[in-house]
């Protein structure tokens, strides 16, 4: 038996060799690093122990831009991109012809690189010295004027990212809606088509309830993506979020670690936890909702 | 009477508005991609002259290619995040397929604490450890090397997690006969788990691929020296201090070079990605 045991822990060890130095050890390091004040990178030390780093960091001016910019976001982007799917992933289940292809086209997304696409994104909105861009030109067809959107008012800005990752976002949520769609008991609409049921009671009374689980758990997620955002920001506008006004809480931590404004661990762990703490509040939240909504 | 006449006519108009909406979003999601495509093989001189950009063009160049791959290190950061790439995946296998195997197979003692404390590991948010494994890898001084790249990423919890659910699929008999014939475990596990699990290993693997080919914070963060560059900080590079001139096309042949790997991984296994994503991938 100790033979085995040892053996057992033999094929374990490399996994928690990793997980011990890689996420368990910096797991306590950046609560230790959040009440260290005064921390000196080059010389590792610091000067005393307490709150100074959180209510640094809430008096910011770049964390609270960050804050709201990311609140903005979630907030936009999770019910739209939510809905948007379901609308598409009921339409793509009730049809047969050609639903494979449009199946593996609105994948598409998931498999490409957020940087790269994101500059088309940025081509397709950015007037420059020769064309005022794509979308400008459309704009400007039906009576509009031209705007900024990548340089321009902060609006305009806000409007291109929560496009762009509300485009980014939805391969995942039409694929997992669709195959909660597919799961759906065939019975149930059979016998409510002998009842004589009309299609959207149908759908509210039948296809809600019983993908109401998958649906819950698509918007947990889409919280906790949308708190994170970050590289479809610096896609579209740059590393310099800061200057653009465009910064997101994931962007502040890693601008406070490093870079130009960067080397203060500190700051950067503590903006990270309160980070944490908001995705853990809002996912008890939801939580809660669900335990009382989802019929299951 | 009118009414059955009615519901026969109804699906038909729906149906066609179905059609029209799902085309509409198939446009959305690929137009991005045609714009990128056809603005690489637009030449510079007749990208700018267009102020009103035309959807198609009758004189496709290859000219933007020569440019991406000649004027900045397009090559380089191709080559570096393909290393990256298979190196990461071959040693994330490595260390979670044994890892897998004693969950599922071994008993030993304490198992069911080490597996709960796996999975509560899931809900880590990488952002949290990130300041810390910055840190480490600085004062390793690994920055600018593959390995300082590497490391932190060549473990996954959820990915030991799918691979011991399929283990523990396999019957225990199997094992069984295994022993009595003298086999080791190891012998056991290669052989035999394995070749059973392929379609679960294949997802795993393919998942890392895309993850370690989009990868682009960490990377940013442990390289400052272009040739440890991957592609996502090359094309960020490029975006920034890249052509000159706002060179568009050459800018928009780069983007193309880089998304091609996974689109074409995609399109040969998009059955496989898709239901390995929706198994439990996330993003958004």
């Amino acid at each position: 038996m100790e033979k085995k045991n040892l053996k057992a822990w033999l094929y374990l060890l490399p996994a928690i060799l990793f997980l011990g130095i890689f996420m368990v050890y910096p797991l306590i390091d950046v609560f230790i690093y959040s009440f260290e004040e005064g921390f000196n990178s080059s010389s590792q030390t610091y000067s005393g122990i307490g709150i100074y780093n959180y209510s640094y960091i809430l008096r910011d001016p770049y964390f609270l831009q960050a804050l709201k910019n990311t609140f903005i976001l979630v907030m936009i982007t999770v019910p739209i991109s939510t809905g948007l799917a379901l609308l598409i992933s009921v339409g793509l289940s009730s049809i047969k012809w050609i639903r494979n292809l449009y199946q593996t086209i609105y994948f598409l997304p998931y498999v490409t690189n957020t940087l790269a696409v994101g500059l088309v994104f940025m081509i397709l909105f950015k007037p420059t010295a020769y064309s005022d861009g794509l979308v400008n030109l459309i704009i400007n067809f039906f009576g509009g004027s031209s705007v900024d959107f990548i340089d321009g008012p902060y609006w305009a800005k806000m409007l291109v990212l929560c496009i762009y990752t509300v485009w980014v976002v939805m391969p995942f949520k039409i694929l997992i809606l669709t195959s909660a769609l597919a799961s759906v008991n065939r019975d149930y609409y059979n016998a409510a088509r002998v009842d004589g049921t009309s299609k959207f009671r149908m759908f509210t009374k039948i296809t809600l309830p019983m993908i109401s689980p998958m649906l819950f758990y698509l918007v947990i997620t889409g919280f906790i993506g949308a708190f994170k955002a970050y590289s479809d920001a610096v896609a579209l506008f740059g590393t310099e979020l800061n200057a653009a006004e465009m910064n997101t809480i994931v962007g502040y931590v890693y601008d406070m670690l490093y870079g130009e404004g960067g080397g203060f661990p500190s700051y950067a762990s503590a903006a990270a936890i309160v980070l944490f703490a908001i995705v853990l509040t809002i996912t008890c939240i939801n939580l809660l909702i669900s335990r009382k909504h989802v019929h299951y | 009477m009118s009414d059955l006449n009615k519901n026969l006519k109804a699906p038909g108009i729906g149906k066609i508005i179905v059609y029209i909406l799902l085309t509409i979003w198939a446009f959305i999601v690929l137009f991005p991609f045609y714009w990128m495509l056809l603005t690489s093989v637009k030449s510079y001189s007749s990208y700018n002259a267009e102020y009103f950009p035309r959807f198609f063009t009758l004189s496709p160049t290859l000219e933007n290619y020569t440019e991406a791959f000649t004027s900045v290190p397009l090559g380089q950061y191709f080559i570096n995040t393909i290393i990256f790439t298979v190196a990461t995946t071959a040693i994330m296998l490595i260390v979670i397929i044994p890892a897998a195997f004693a969950f599922a197979r071994l008993n030993f003692r304490g198992k069911n604490i080490v597996f709960t404390l796996f999975l509560a590991l899931m809900m880590i948010p990488n952002e949290l450890v990130v300041i810390t494994n910055f840190t480490t890898i600085t004062n390793l001084d690994l920055r600018n090397t593959f390995t300082g790249l590497i490391l932190p990423s060549v473990t996954s919890v959820f990915y030991i997690y799918l691979l011991k659910e399929n283990f523990a699929q396999i019957p225990d008999e199997l094992y069984f006969a295994a022993k009595v014939d003298g086999t080791s475990d190891l012998k056991y596990l290669l052989r035999v788990m394995l070749p059973i699990c392929k379609p679960t290993i294949i997802t795993v693997t393919i998942l890392k691929v895309i993850e370690c080919w989009n990868s682009y914070v960490w990377p940013r963060l442990i390289t400052d020296n272009e040739a440890y560059f991957l592609v996502s900080n090359g094309i960020q590079e490029i975006r920034e201090n890249g052509f000159g001139r706002d060179n568009i096309p050459a800018m928009m042949a780069a983007v193309v070079v880089i998304s091609v790997p996974l689109i074409v991984l995609f399109l040969i296994f998009s059955k496989k990605i898709m239901a390995g994503v929706a198994r439990g991938g996330t993003k958004g």
